[in-house]
């Protein structure tokens, strides 16, 4: 079966500075993988490539399927309602009631109507969501969607995304700098630093999963952040 | 009484009480009631002369004249048509070059710098000019409220395009919008808000340029109106016509707040 994700010596440079060095990657279809890394170390940059956002690279960076995207803003267009939002650019006479739909999805059909500017943080990011599963993504690529939300709105979401990946199994490539949400999320982990992959971990602990069962794998991710919890603890 | 203390604690920004603000709105209106007063009060004694100035009474009644006889209805209607026409000549100028210089880079480059070298002329300094090219008929009048409409329009237009959010672009790339669906969706409203504040200072230099073009020759119009009465020392009825003048403006500047408010709906409050 052909990969969702396939990155082979990715390199990309703004001007002299290298922002990813060389970067190999390969996504299965219907794989978590939760990219980690300090801010500024080159994610939002690989994902915007996969996205078709920025094609001035060097090396090779593929993405057979079809591509959505979340932002850490939810990007919302203020002036259109919330349906609109979400119907937008699918091209479907239906495009209501898919809308509808996937605001169901996200409890929020209530807002349907509403102008995005009266919704709350998390509901917006909800919208946001729903709108970038509502294509039926081959290929999900969330950067850092949870990133300013209160830590209560965080927790919600966590389970609505893990739903979400469970019902539409896309191969979602979820930026993130907390190492919990990876270790509760993501098959694979990814660390990233200035600009190369320096250390995978799977992660096959049983779904659902709790935060007492990740603690331990904690540690170990923790060490190749360059952390060292058992003094913090 | 410890009710309504409690009611005004709980919202401290919103606004006045009932009872303060039924009390505000005369409050408002005293010191300017006084000065008409005053005003009608020199003229009577004689202290200000007609010549100068005519009374508020006198004037009321020169204005109810006016309206009676037709004269002011016709001036009026001369106006409007010349600052219609103008305004739309303009608009139309403004709004294409803005969406021109604003949606493509060749646009940009080959418009905007005349446009912005052209906007440092004052644009009622264009007046000699004007006679010379169109004579002292219509036209000239039409091109002063033309040239006062498309330069803010465009101003502002173009600055509210460029101002587009970059990251709700990049969203609708990725979300599959064509590139039409980006401008309709995208790029234009997000211009708006921005291009309704070049509407209402538009009007506002139509109105003032109306008002000068109307200066030079006019036979018809309220700008006739008012340099008539001039020849004639009839202040009563130059006032009448600043009035009108006045009350376009306001007119217009409110029809544009209408249409803010409709157009502008998505913007929290
Ligand atoms: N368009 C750009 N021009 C120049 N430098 C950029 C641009 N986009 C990102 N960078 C730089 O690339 C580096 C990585 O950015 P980014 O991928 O956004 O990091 P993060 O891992 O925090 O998402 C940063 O140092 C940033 O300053
Ligand atoms: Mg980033």
């Amino acid at each position: 079966m052909a990969k969702a994700v396939s990155v082979r010596g990715l390199t990309k440079a703004f001007g002299p500075r290298t922002v990813l060095d060389g970067i190999d990657l390969e996504v299965e279809p219907g794989e978590f993988v939760a990219l980690l890394g300090r801010s500024g170390c080159g994610k939002s940059t690989l994902l915007r490539i996969l996205a078709g956002l920025d094609r001035e690279v060097q090396g090779r960076a593929e993405v057979p399927g079809t591509v959505s995207i979340a932002f850490q803003q939810p990007r919302l267009l203020p002036w259109r309602k919330v349906w609109k939002n979400i119907a937008l650019g699918l091209h479907r006479p239906d495009g209501r009631a898919v809308a509808l739909k996937a605001l169901e999805e996200v409890r929020l059909t209530d807002h349907a109507d509403a102008w995005p500017l009266t919704l709350s943080g998390g509901e917006a990011q909800r919208v946001s969501l729903a709108r970038a599963l509502v294509r039926e993504p081959d290929v999900l690529l969330l950067d850092e969607p949870f990133g300013a939300l209160d830590a209560l709105t965080r927790l919600a979401m966590h389970h609505l995304v893990e739903d979400l990946w469970i019902r539409h199994k896309p191969a979602v490539l979820l930026v993130t700098h907390d190492v919990d949400e990876a270790l509760l999320l993501a098959d694979r982990i990814l660390v990233l630093d200035e600009g190369r992959i320096v250390a995978t971990h799977h992660v096959d602990l049983p779904r659902p999963r709790r935060r007492a069962s990740v603690v331990e794998q904690r540690t170990r991710v923790l060490a190749d952040l360059g952390v060292d919890v058992e003094e913090a603890a | 009484m410890t009710l309504s203390i409690a009611g005004v604690a709980a919202r401290p920004k919103s606004v006045p009480p009932k009872q303060a603000r039924k009390l505000k709105l005369p409050l408002r209106w005293i010191s300017p009631i006084a000065l008409v007063l005053l005003w009608q009060l020199a003229s009577s004694t004689g202290v200000l002369s007609p010549d100068k100035l005519a009374s508020p009474v006198t004037i009321a009644e020169s204005a109810g004249e006016l309206i009676a006889d037709g004269q002011l209805g016709d001036a009026f209607a001369v106006s409007i048509t010349r600052v219609f026409f103008g305004f739309l000549l303009g608009g139309l100028v403004g709004v294409v070059l803005g969406l021109a210089s604003g949606l493509s880079r060749w646009g940009e480059t080959l418009l905007d710098p005349p446009v912005q070298m052209l906007r440092t002329l004052p644009h009622l300094g264009l007046i000699p000019l004007f006679i010379l090219w169109f004579g002292i008929g219509e036209e000239p009048k039409l091109a002063l409220v033309a040239s006062g409409v498309a330069f803010p329009l465009y101003l502002n237009l173009h600055a509210g395009i460029r101002q587009t959010d970059p990251g709700l672009v990049e969203a609708a790339k990725v979300l599959g919008y064509s590139r039409f669906e980006r401008i309709v969706h995208v790029v234009l409203p997000s211009a708006v808000p921005q291009t309704l504040v070049g509407l209402r200072i538009a009007f506002g230099t139509a109105w003032l340029s109306l008002i000068v073009a109307e200066q030079i020759n006019a036979d018809a119009g309220l700008g006739f109106l008012i340099n008539n009465a001039r020849e004639f020392l009839r202040t009563d009825v130059v006032v009448v016509g600043l009035v009108v003048y006045a009350l376009l403006g306001l007119t217009t500047d409110a029809l544009v707040r209408l249409l803010e408010r409709r157009v502008l709906r998505w913007q929290k409050r």
